[in-house]
């Protein structure tokens, strides 16, 4: 069957139109509403371009010289003489991951249970637990290491305690929603065969709901690898001290070395969690290293 | 072989696995420590002070003289307020530019779009680059140039943004259907009717929907890059942190972690509406 083109009349169209007018175009308000939007945030966007001032000599005197000075002086990259001091900060910086992002686990696991619905029957409890661990993440990994450096001093130690913070948040988050989604049967099962509170956990709960939690663990500590590397810019230790003091003292080419190090470093724990999780959990998800996921 | 014995070289197996990992993890464990001078003794010692500190950014507050005390807290609120409403714009000025830019990158990165292999690789390396340097760091290559302000703040949050906008668009670039595209090129479309009505209808909402997500995330962002100076809030809270005005932080912090879960629940709410119920049903 073929529909001859030239055989549809004007009238024709004419009365296509009545019957479906929003095949043809849009309504009156819709239209409205769609021009309303882009013309808000159009007028929006001019605004902020005039406040910060993008429309001004400045704004072109500073692209040039971001061109000729900044990016002309990070290549090529040079201060190799001091790659053992990169290298010793880069790996204490993997060291503020793994041990903040370990510590965070060991004080989410616990109150992770209390976090899930189905776990506990305190409703208040449950749902404080809830907004404490949103508290705790609501606030950026550089808040509480400024925050901890004032408290316990410039290190490494102030950067560890800052990841653990903010993943004790994360993985009461992550943990509870992984127990919420677990099968009941199991549990009920080892209830059914006399075991109590503790046996129902070990052998109903946790064979259920650990790979979740490990191919979690092991994704935070590959994002983590990437937070540590710029705490050390408010003082809390790691290869972003030295990242800030070479910008700060217009060492570009050593900072570009360091930056690449960086981005080697991280490229190599990505690739390592990702077999990691393959081989212990079969893990496959495809998950590309974004920044900031979650 | 009986089943007992091949359950058993079962069990035995996967002991030996499990150990094997429990002893990498160990050494994974004490090279950590090592490397960190990770010391418990430290830690606890900091515990005290950590919660001094914490209970020092809040001043007392009585309840007879409630409205006073919270006023004499916010004394700077008029300066913070505007600080706040600087770091929102920078954070939506990002946004847009960097969606802008992102967006128009992410048809060269999307296999499917882009004209050549190497314009494809080319711009995917730029784009990995835009997103793996932190913002944080992009704020000091930028303050080199711009000087200390919120123009230095904002670009660099933009760069980070082409960076993820242009990857996370080109893969819904890559994903689109290419029968409603047949569709309008067989009754006679040009290319830009092509692009208007088969290509944005399938990519806007998905399009919409990370925007906004992005959006929250650059709210965050622009409260820390004025940690090294590129403007914005942050900028007096580390001031008041330096200076040991506890109180002041303590009036910032709050006022931050209101603006950042606000955010959060309005940017949810429209990417659970109409726009994000689509984006989100892949």
């Amino acid at each position: 069957m073929s529909i001859r083109v030239e055989a549809i009349t004007e009238s024709e169209i004419a009365a296509a139109r009545q019957r479906l007018p929003r095949a043809f175009s849009a309504t009156p308000t819709e239209r409205l509403r769609f021009w309303a939007f882009w013309g808000l945030n159009g007028a929006l966007t001019l605004y902020c371009l005039v406040r910060f001032g993008f429309l001004s000599g400045d704004f072109l005197h500073g692209m040039g010289k971001f061109a000729s000075v900044v990016v002309a002086q990070l290549f090529p990259p040079a201060g190799w003489a001091h790659m053992p001091e990169f290298l010793k900060a880069m790996g204490e910086t993997i060291a503020m991951a793994f041990l903040g992002t370990l510590l965070g686990a060991v004080c989410a696991l616990p109150l992770s249970f209390l976090a899930s619905r189905n776990m506990t029957r305190a409703r208040p409890v449950q749902f404080g637990t809830r907004r404490f661990a949103d508290l705790l993440r609501a606030f950026d990994y550089l808040i509480w290491a400024l925050i901890f450096v004032r408290a316990v001093g410039l290190g490494p130690l102030a950067g560890i305690m800052a990841i653990a913070i903010v993943e004790t948040g994360t993985f009461i988050k992550l943990y509870s929603e992984a127990i919420e989604n677990l099968d009941r049967k199991q549990v009920d099962g080892i209830a059914a065969a006399g075991g109590n509170a503790l046996q129902r956990v070990r052998f109903g709960v946790l064979p259920q709901v650990l790979p979740m939690m490990l191919s979690n663990t092991l994704y935070m500590f590959e994002h983590n690898v990437r937070s540590a590397s710029i705490l050390g810019i408010v003082g809390a230790g790691g290869i972003g001290f030295l990242l800030a003091d070479r910008l700060r003292a217009y060492a570009l080419q050593e900072a570009c070395t360091i930056i690449i190090l960086v981005i080697v470093a991280v490229y190599a724990i990505d690739w390592l969690s990702k077999v990691l999780r393959e081989r212990l959990i079969g893990d496959h998800r495809r998950r590309e290293p974004v920044d900031d996921a979650v | 072989v009986t089943f007992e014995e091949q359950y058993a070289a079962y069990r035995r197996q996967k002991r030996w696995y499990a150990a094997g990992f429990f002893i990498v993890f160990l050494a994974c464990l004490a090279a950590a420590w090592v490397t960190a001078r990770f010391d418990p003794l430290v830690l606890l010692n900091g515990l005290p002070r950590t919660t001094e500190f914490l209970v020092k950014l809040v001043p007392p507050i009585g309840m007879s003289t409630f409205g006073a005390d919270v006023r004499e807290w916010y004394w700077d609120g008029a300066k913070w307020m505007d600080s706040l409403l600087s770091t929102l714009l920078m954070a939506y000025l990002a946004t847009v530019l960097g969606t802008a830019i992102g967006g128009f990158l992410s048809f060269f990165a999307a296999r499917n779009l882009a004209q050549h292999y190497v314009v494809y690789w080319v711009t995917r390396r730029v784009l990995e680059v835009a997103r793996t340097v932190p913002d944080i760091v992009w704020a000091l290559l930028f303050i080199i140039a711009f000087g200390i302000g919120p123009l230095a703040g904002i670009l660099a949050i933009t760069v980070h943004t082409i960076g993820a906008q242009g990857k996370l668009f080109a893969e819904v670039n890559e994903n689109i259907s290419p029968l409603p595209i047949d569709g309008v090129r067989a009754s006679g479309g040009t290319w830009f009717q092509v692009m208007r009505f088969a290509v944005l209808p399938q990519v806007l909402p998905n399009y919409m929907s990370y925007t906004f997500w992005r959006m929250e995330l650059n709210v965050r962002s622009a409260t820390i890059v004025g940690f090294v100076g590129a403007g914005g809030i942050g900028h007096d809270l580390f001031t008041s942190v330096q200076l040991l005005y506890f109180a002041d932080a303590g009036a910032i912090l709050l006022i931050v972690v209101a603006t950042v879960m606000l955010i959060d629940m309005l940017s949810e709410q429209f990417r659970h509406s109409a726009i994000g119920k689509a984006a989100f049903a892949r």
